[in-house]
């Protein structure tokens, strides 16, 4: 480790600040401005993962979210942890630490590697071929194979960390500040238009930012000193916004993207405290565009996947910025002039550039010709054949290339190395543009996909856009900006540009070697474990289609999303399989172009807040009586009020036999209550409900049934006439929302000529139940004034009173069967009224209840519930409840379902009551119902839908749906469990006071 | 996300919105008289094109108001939007 692989100059490191860091438990050095690689690079550690599959020793191969090993697990806090991190994007903090992924038990001596050598039976698809048989077998594979492939390790713990979310509303988004985005974002700026610039590195800048050569230069300066000078002209700039640290992770239609901006993962831990993580941006944009530049691309030649093999422009920035040398003795190997703008930096900051292995034939461009003059040697017409070092390289061979290219002749050279820069010629990054609907074409001169058309506001600009040369990014992209953004911006007119230009270009997409392809291992995704040898078994196999070949080798499917490898995928397939490769098409690309995380997708939305919580205005007093709630849609309803000792059963029958007994008190707040005026309202009445609504008085009340227009029940309820055009209509719990924007629906779409206003007025109402034989007396002592009389205040009738001067609705309606009130008051007055209610009621023992007794008592009564009872197919006929299915009214919402073939069927499911022949044994609901237990396959007839012990009836009793249950009654039938068969006789739904006595008890 | 011009609201973003699935299908003024199939065909068929088609949708976090919208399912474009009972302005 004493080797300094650290330059002296570099503008963008700090070498006053050191850093320590942990990587793999052992501690390390490194400066401000490093990545978590430049950092390991620069301690000469390469190696820092194994592979998926084969689990080969694995090094740094880029410089960004490309990356496809240095995937890292950071931190060790259970709940902060994070697993499949980039190490090239992870910027250096003090006190950092990170651990390699998929190795067992260390990166440098890894049990999983013995796969290596099984390699040749190992094959694409292995796993799918292998672990499909015995199918049951599968749960045991599957806990070895995890075991061994896991990606990193989840957190264990809720994330401590806060997350937010914004929205930007601009005329220009600009995605990517190199110097196209830059020049884009000056122009749109000074244009006077709301402009954003969002770039996910540090400084703005790209790959211009380090581009300091001979053969690049504008107005006379070194093309980074002259973009230099650009940046820092946007400071002054108004109406410009720019968000560094900021990755766009999703282009949406209608220019809506989302970006996510780190505000604290390059902090210490002492810098992060209370402070935002991450930030998601939602944008809407009036016009994008989009300049993100380009992806180098590998070379795919045996044994390619070396730790030290190096993609030639992150050799280059890890000199030229991070002041990193990649390695001392550096070979290089290309099809295109990049690699030499690379052998040139390294030679100017005094590394030894071995040779440049170059596939062409031979060329004169100025880059060239200017690495000649500094006596690089070049191997022309040749390629690396294999590379030596299982832990790190330290060889390559090369060979000269056939005429044709598909072999090597010749005789091997052995070149020592330690390190192998390989540049494929470039691939724009196009995955923007096609996420939000753009198509591509394709190229042939150099083999690329490039943005074509779109329907969305939008252009690509710069080497995303295919323009590769220097001179032809700038001309281009102020060319399309100006057209773009319908501006004639003079900032940039007349530049001098000295360009170098490449002349020569040669693609092979599968490199030859002197061994047999099933020799060799040219890698395709390195973070997958495919290699071009995958590809061609797969199209042997028979698979044609693109998107089946990615599936079966998985290449392209890891978390890179294939950024490296899909190119020479596509390639490989086309020559294979003798098609062009624009007539293959690609693979989508899909959001997010980098993984997020969750804390940044949910933002804010966590804990309480990730969706709203409903409590009546009664709700304090529950609480203070020890009530457990339960949760009915986001209302917290009262479920039971356990005393000293109780559960839930023994709270349940106490709270039951106390309202049938004497008086039981519930808090009805959440049933949805919808006020229905107009001169038309008794008419919409008559059409959503199934009974007729014309002839009920004024001051009465109608219970209603809610169809959909398929004839199966949906909601159900107690409808008051408070007047002649004015109704008080109420809903379930859950269906209050649903059953509004339905009748909104209808009222809007179907009959606009009806006069009828619809408000929601659950919110305006607190309503107290009671009942129970002592009901009346305790109504009658706090309204004292109002007759409650049989004859004056029937039940199904409702009158207005006044509690202490305060305006109530007392309505006499019941869901028990017991003789019972429900009163209505304004919200605010709805806990006195509680309270009230408990006072005046405390020489009867009034007994609150919560929604499970509710539900125990309506079962002792057949009363069903909607949403429990039924389920969306069960029409009224299927409940037994005919009598309110009105057959005068000429229509109404789902009356013609219930005449079609399927629903008049005599053996549907209907519901019917269930008694055990064991009085004691309560089913439980949703179990099955059959009527013979020997007979296999048994048919199942039906299922439980409510189930209790009745205190009352003393015995057990239960409501089911079963396939023609109405002409069933009286029949033995089982129910069978896991453990036992339940013996259970069909019979009536009404348990108790089938005579309805006690209504008016 | 789309942009959706609320013909009672003007311009408001896709979250505010519910689509209610292909609009202009009359309910029958008298259901007695039709067919089962008849019936059938008006209960349960429903078009799903590729291409331009009509479109019921609710400003449900807005307005409340109900209209209908020629959008492009190949493409999202929404080429109008109009009131409950008014004609198409666009095939």
């Amino acid at each position: 480790m004493s080797k300094n692989l650290r330059i002296a100059n570099s503008k963008f490191i700090d070498q006053t600040s050191r850093i320590s860091f942990k990587f793999d438990g052992k501690t390390l050095y490194g400066f401000k401005g490093d990545t978590l690689a430049s950092a390991l690079l620069a301690n000469d550690i390469h190696l820092v993962g194994r592979s998926f599959k084969y689990h080969r020793p694995r090094g740094i191969m880029s410089c960004g979210s490309e990356e496809p090993n240095a995937i890292v697990q950071l931190g060790n806090d259970p709940s902060m942890t994070e697993p499949n991190t980039r190490a090239t994007e992870i910027e250096l903090y003090e006190g950092l630490e990170a651990s390699s992924q998929n190795c067992w038990p260390s990166v440098n001596f890894d049990i999983g590697a013995v796969n290596n050598f099984f390699s040749p039976l190992i094959p694409a698809a292995f796993y799918y071929k292998t672990f499909m048989w015995p199918a049951n077998f599968w749960k045991l594979y599957e806990y070895f194979i995890r075991k061994s492939a896991g990606l990193g390790k989840s957190p264990t713990q809720p994330d401590k960390d806060i997350y937010d979310h914004r929205y930007i509303h601009c005329d220009v988004l600009i995605v990517g500040g190199g110097i196209s985005g830059v020049m884009a974002a000056k122009t749109a700026a000074k244009n006077n238009l709301n402009t954003v610039l969002i770039d996910d590195k540090n400084i703005l800048g790209g790959t211009t930012l380090f581009q300091q050569n001979e053969s690049f230069k504008i107005n006379n300066s070194y093309s980074n000193d002259w973009l230099k000078k650009e940046i820092e002209s946007l400071n002054s700039l108004k109406n410009l916004t720019i968000k560094t640290r900021t990755s766009l992770a999703a282009y949406h239609g209608y220019n809506y993207l989302l970006a996510r901006e780190n505000l604290t993962d390059h902090l210490n831990i002492n810098e992060k405290k209370d402070k935002i993580r991450q930030r998601l941006w939602k944008i809407r944009a009036e016009k994008v565009i989009i300049a993100t530049g380009a992806i180098e691309r590998p070379l795919i030649f045996n044994n390619n996947d070396r730790p030290g093999i190096i993609l030639s422009s992150s050799i280059k920035k890890y000199i030229d910025y991070y002041g990193v040398k990649c390695g001392q003795k550096i070979s290089l190997f290309t099809n295109n002039d990049s690699a030499y703008e690379t052998a040139i930096s390294l030679n100017n900051s005094g590394v030894i550039v071995n040779s440049v292995v170059d596939i062409r034939d031979k060329t004169n461009s100025l880059m060239v010709k200017q690495a000649e003059k500094l006596g690089i040697k070049i191997h022309w017409k040749s390629t690396v054949v294999n590379t030596n070092g299982y832990k790190k390289i330290n060889s390559i061979e090369i060979m000269k290339l056939s005429d044709d290219g598909v072999a090597v002749i010749g005789k091997k050279i052995k070149e020592e190395c330690d390190c192998l820069g390989i540049s494929g010629g470039w691939t724009p990054r196009v995955h923007l543009f096609t996420q939000s609907g753009g198509k591509l074409k394709f190229r042939d001169e150099d083999n690329v996909f490039i943005p074509d058309k779109s329907e969305l506001n939008q252009i690509s600009i710069g080497s995303c856009n295919g323009d590769f040369e220097l001179d032809e990014v700038i001309k281009n992209s102020l060319n399309s900006t100006n057209k773009f953004l319908n501006v004639d911006n003079n900032d940039y007119k007349n530049l001098e540009i000295i360009s170098s230009k490449e002349i020569d270009k040669k693609n092979i997409w599968l490199l030859p070697s002197d061994k047999p392809m099933g020799k060799t291992k040219p890698f395709l995704d390195f973070q997958n474990d495919s290699t071009a040898n995958d590809i061609k078994l797969a199209l042997r196999e028979g698979f044609k289609s693109i998107e089946h070949v990615k599936r079966y080798t998985t290449t392209g499917m890891a978390t890179d999303q294939g950024k490296l490898s899909n190119m020479h995928a596509l390639g490989i397939i086309a020559e294979t399989a003798g098609v062009k490769m624009g007539e293959l098409g690609t693979t989508t690309f899909r959001p997010p172009y980098t993984p997020l995380t969750f804390g940044a997708i949910v933002g804010r939305n966590v804990g309480e807040f990730f969706d709203i919580t409903r409590k009546t205005p009664i709700h304090d007093c529950h609480v203070e009586k020890k009530a457990e709630f339960e949760n009915v849609g986001q209302w917290k309803r009262a479920w039971y009020y356990p005393k000293k000792n109780e559960d839930m059963h023994d709270a349940v029958q106490r709270e039951s036999k106390a309202a049938r007994d004497s008086a039981g008190i519930l808090d009805a707040s959440t049933l949805g209550k919808i006020d229905i005026q107009g001169s038309d309202a008794s008419e919409f009445l008559n059409r959503v409900y199934t009974n007729a609504w014309s002839k009920l008085e004024i001051g009465k009340c109608r219970y209603g049934l809610m169809l959909n227009e398929d004839g199966m029940v949906y909601d159900d309820g107690v409808t008051t006439r408070l007047g002649e055009n004015h109704y008080l209509m109420t809903t379930t719990t859950g269906g209050a929302a649903n059953v509004l924007s339905k009748l909104e629906d209808y009222l809007q779409t179907e009959w606009p000529e009806l006069d009828v206003y619809l408000t929601s007025v659950t919110d305006q109402y607190a309503t107290v139940s009671i009942c129970g034989p002592n009901s009346k007396k305790i109504l009658s002592k706090i309204i004292p004034d109002l007759n409650l009389s049989d004859d004056e205040f029937p039940h199904m009738s409702y009158k207005n009173g006044l509690i202490d001067n305060i305006k109530c609705r007392v309505m006499r309606i019941s869901f028990t069967g017991e003789h019972s009130y429900e009163i209505n008051i304004q919200s605010s007055y709805g806990k006195s009224v509680w309270e009230k209610c408990f006072e005046a009621g405390k020489e009867f023992n009034i007994t609150p209840y919560g929604t499970e007794t509710m539900h125990l008592l309506r079962a002792e009564k057949g009363f069903i519930i909607a949403g429990q009872d039924t389920d969306g197919t069960m029409t009224p006929v299927d409940l037994q409840m005919n009598w309110i299915v009105s057959k005068k009214k000429f229509d109404f919402i789902g009356k013609r379902s219930l005449y079609r073939s399927d629903t008049i069927r005599e053996d549907r499911k209907q519901l019917v009551g269930l008694l055990t022949d064991d009085p004691k044994e309560v089913l439980e609901e949703g179990a099955q119902i059959v009527a013979e237990t020997n007979k296999k396959p048994i048919e199942m007839l039906g299922h439980v839908t409510s189930s209790y012990y009745s205190p009352n009836l003393k015995k057990s009793i239960a409501l089911a749906v079963v396939k023609n249950g109405k002409k069933l009654k009286g029949q033995k039938m089982f129910v069978p469990m896991k453990n036992k068969t339940i013996n259970v006789t069909i019979t009536d739904t009404v348990f108790l006071d089938k005579e309805n006595k006690r209504l008016n008890a | 996300m789309f942009l959706i011009n609320c013909p009672y609201c003007g311009e408001r973003d896709q979250s505010e919105f519910s689509a209610g699935g292909e609009a202009h299908i009359v309910r029958p003024k008298q259901p007695t008289e039709l067919s089962d199939g008849q019936w059938a065909e008006f209960l349960f068929m429903r078009k799903n094109i590729k291409g331009v088609q009509l479109e019921r949708w609710n400003h449900a976090h807005g307005c409340r108001k109900w209209f209908n919208m020629v959008r492009d399912t190949s493409n999202d474009k929404i080429h109008a939007v109009y009131k409950m009972g008014e004609k198409p302005p666009i095939k």
